[in-house]
């Protein structure tokens, strides 16, 4: 039987066939020949951005000049910033209910927590912003001092980023050998001192990658912000927005570069963190 | 006994759904015992060690540990400490951390601690791989870091969780020595919970056998194999021959009774019996001979080899005799060419000595 199969055609040598090798290259010209654009016209040097006509490094000396431009991204950053140390705190903490107690329809409240993951963002848009336009908070929000009047964007922020942390730190608690907290009581330590020392680092892949997972979201979420900001306090992706429709000038594509720079490190230390999952058994 | 270490007494354990899995036990330990809890899985003895531990609560009775009740004392103020079965070494501090935690949670000083810990290692035998990841450790030396990790917190009563289980045959062995070593070398009080007989036999100084949530019998080892008192211990505890007999007559030293292929027979007991017994012989008293013995003091059955099973140091026979009785006998394989020195289908006489049969009334 094995003397029949040519070299590269059993069952699960896929990459030895030459289709799928164009399929799996199309697909990925597909994926990233926009972004490259995106990023090698970041470097032009045509006002217009639709021609070629040289390098230069003058397009992100002018979006750092531009100060509209730079305040959105400080919005934008602080508001990720402040949305995933809320949504962290608040994610793992439900993550460690779900994962230590039972109480009474727990299935349904579980469910329920994990509908802002799939509801559509423009009907969590639209019900944020009837929120804080009828109970009053946009108004109060508004006249406050920077950073307070990012609130509403945070609070936005928070509630839709906690549900991804709550499911990362979750699925890591499942690997938990109630054991090591068992040895922990037993040598002598309080709940609390359990808690920091022994479940605490075990979470804590979990707990980074979530976090990375909650700032990248929050860190270019559109349509929910867009329902939720109001004039003074407009992040990067809405200030983009606004942009673009007077034609896309190629510093919206050096912060744009910037931004993905920020998003694919995150990215990378979040996958680089959650790798080891043998590291869990005790 | 002196006052104990340890005293259970009357001590439950009924869980939710109606499953009793520790019923009225009553032990007493000794300082320095090195106690073992035999029995098969699910009868309660790992319960029971938790409850000593603290990590399960009896739902009834009074567990004294040191002469003060341990009712209202949580895991983490007990004076004892456990080895659990998975081990539990924590997976992301190192060797030194995890036999430092104990101290350090507990505010030992810093100095202290360092010191300690270092005694512990060395005593473990692991002080060379300190600065070590439990990930990079093998079983047996994750084993002896979990060990290093509760004994320094010298405490009055070290439990131990089926220690050996997750260990090969060879190192079983080894950790078995270390073990019984290291008991005498801290003189703690050291209670081990397992399911191997030979473990418990080897390492123990006494042993309480348990079956479906209740203590059959306390004794020391040899008690345990020659005078078990209940059919369980007696089937539980190495192999036996058992053979049922109606009771006919008895003295205060002995009873006739009419046995199961053995007919009409007289065995040395102080025991009050009832109507029937079982009568137990271990295998290794039977005696094989190709003709019936002279020695009239010795009850003898004839019977025909049905299986030979060769162990290299012995060979298991079985004989069946007459009413469908079969008897096993362990002959040892005394030199080299003679084997068991039976066949299968022989004609053969088994005998042995009344005073090694047991009389079991339960």
């Amino acid at each position: 039987m094995a003397a029949l199969l040519k070299p590269g055609s059993g069952p699960l040598d896929y990459g030895n066939r030459l289709w799928l090798k164009c399929l799996f290259v199309l697909i990925y010209l597909m994926l990233y020949i926009p972004i490259i654009t995106l990023i090698a016209f970041s470097f032009n040097t045509d006002k217009r951005g639709i021609v070629w006509r040289g390098f230069t490094f003058d397009n992100y000396v002018k979006a750092w000049n531009n100060s509209a431009l730079i305040e959105a991204l400080t919005n934008s950053i602080v508001i990720a910033i402040i949305a995933t140390i809320i949504s962290t705190v608040i994610g793992a903490m439900v993550a460690l209910m779900l994962w230590r107690f039972r109480f009474p329809f727990k299935g349904t409240y579980e469910a329920f927590m994990g509908l802002p993951i799939v509801i559509p963002e423009i009907c969590m848009g639209v019900a944020l912003l009837l929120f804080f336009n009828e109970s009053g908070m946009m108004e109060f929000v508004v006249n406050t001092p920077w950073p307070l009047n990012l609130s509403n964007i945070i609070i936005a922020h928070v509630a839709f980023c906690f549900p991804f942390v709550t499911v990362v730190v979750r699925s890591r608690l499942v690997g938990f050998n109630r054991q090591l907290e068992e040895a922990s009581k037993d040598l002598g330590a309080s709940e609390w001192q359990t808690f920091w020392k022994v479940i605490v680092p075990f979470m804590m892949p979990g707990l980074v990658a979530g976090a990375l997972l909650a700032f990248t979201l929050s860190l270019d979420d559109f349509v929910i912000t867009f329902f939720t900001s109001g004039p003074e306090t407009v992040t990067f992706p809405v200030k983009v927005y606004s942009l673009v429709r007077r034609g896309v000038s190629p510093e919206i594509n050096a912060a744009s570069t910037v931004l993905i720079v920020i998003t694919v490190v995150a990215t990378v230390i979040a996958m680089k963190l959650q790798a080891p999952a043998k590291a869990g058994k005790g | 006994m002196t006052e104990p270490i340890v005293s259970i007494r009357g001590v439950s354990k009924k869980f939710p759904g109606g499953i009793i899995a520790v019923d009225n036990v009553h032990v007493d330990i000794a300082q320095n015992e090195f106690f073992a809890l035999l029995g098969p899985s699910g009868c309660g003895k790992t319960t029971l060690l938790r409850m000593i531990s603290g990590l399960e609560t009896p739902t009834e009775g009074q567990i004294m540990i040191g002469g003060e009740d341990m009712a209202l004392t949580p895991p983490n103020k007990r004076p004892t400490n456990m080895v659990f079965q998975s081990y539990a070494v924590f997976p992301h501090m190192t060797v030194e951390d995890n036999v430092a935690y104990g101290l350090r949670v507990t505010g030992v000083a810093a100095d202290e601690t360092t010191r300690r810990t270092a005694e512990a290692l060395e005593m473990v035998k692991l002080s060379h791989l300190a600065k070590r990841k439990p990930d990079q450790m093998s079983g047996g030396q994750r084993q002896r870091v979990a060990l290093a990790r509760a004994l320094v917190k010298r405490p009055k009563v070290l439990l131990l969780d089926e220690p050996l289980s997750a260990l090969d045959a060879k190192l079983r062995d080894d950790m078995r020595m270390e073990l019984t070593r290291l008991q005498e070398t801290v003189g703690i009080t050291f209670i081990i919970v397992t399911h191997d007989q030979d473990e418990a036999l080897s390492m123990a100084s006494r042993i309480a056998v348990m079956d479906k949530g209740a203590v059959q019998q306390i004794a020391t080892p040899s008690e345990l194999y020659e005078q078990p008192t209940t059919r369980f211990v007696a089937d539980f505890i190495g192999k036996v021959n058992l053979i049922d007999a109606k009771v006919l007559s008895t003295t205060a030293k002995a009873i006739t009774c009419e046995a199961k292929g053995l007919g009409k027979m007289s065995v040395p007991t102080n025991k009050s019996c009832g109507d029937t017994v079982a009568i137990a012989v271990r295998p290794e008293k039977l005696k094989l001979s190709v003709s019936k013995p002279a020695d009239a003091k010795l009850l003898a059955i004839a019977g025909k080899v049905r299986d030979v099973a060769y162990y290299g140091d012995t060979s298991h026979v079985v004989v069946s005799a007459s009413d469908g009785l079969d008897l096993q006998i362990n002959v040892q394989n005394d030199t080299r060419t003679g084997g068991s020195g039976v066949e299968r289908g022989q004609k053969i006489w088994v005998s042995w000595a009344p005073d090694d049969s047991i009389v079991l009334t339960e």
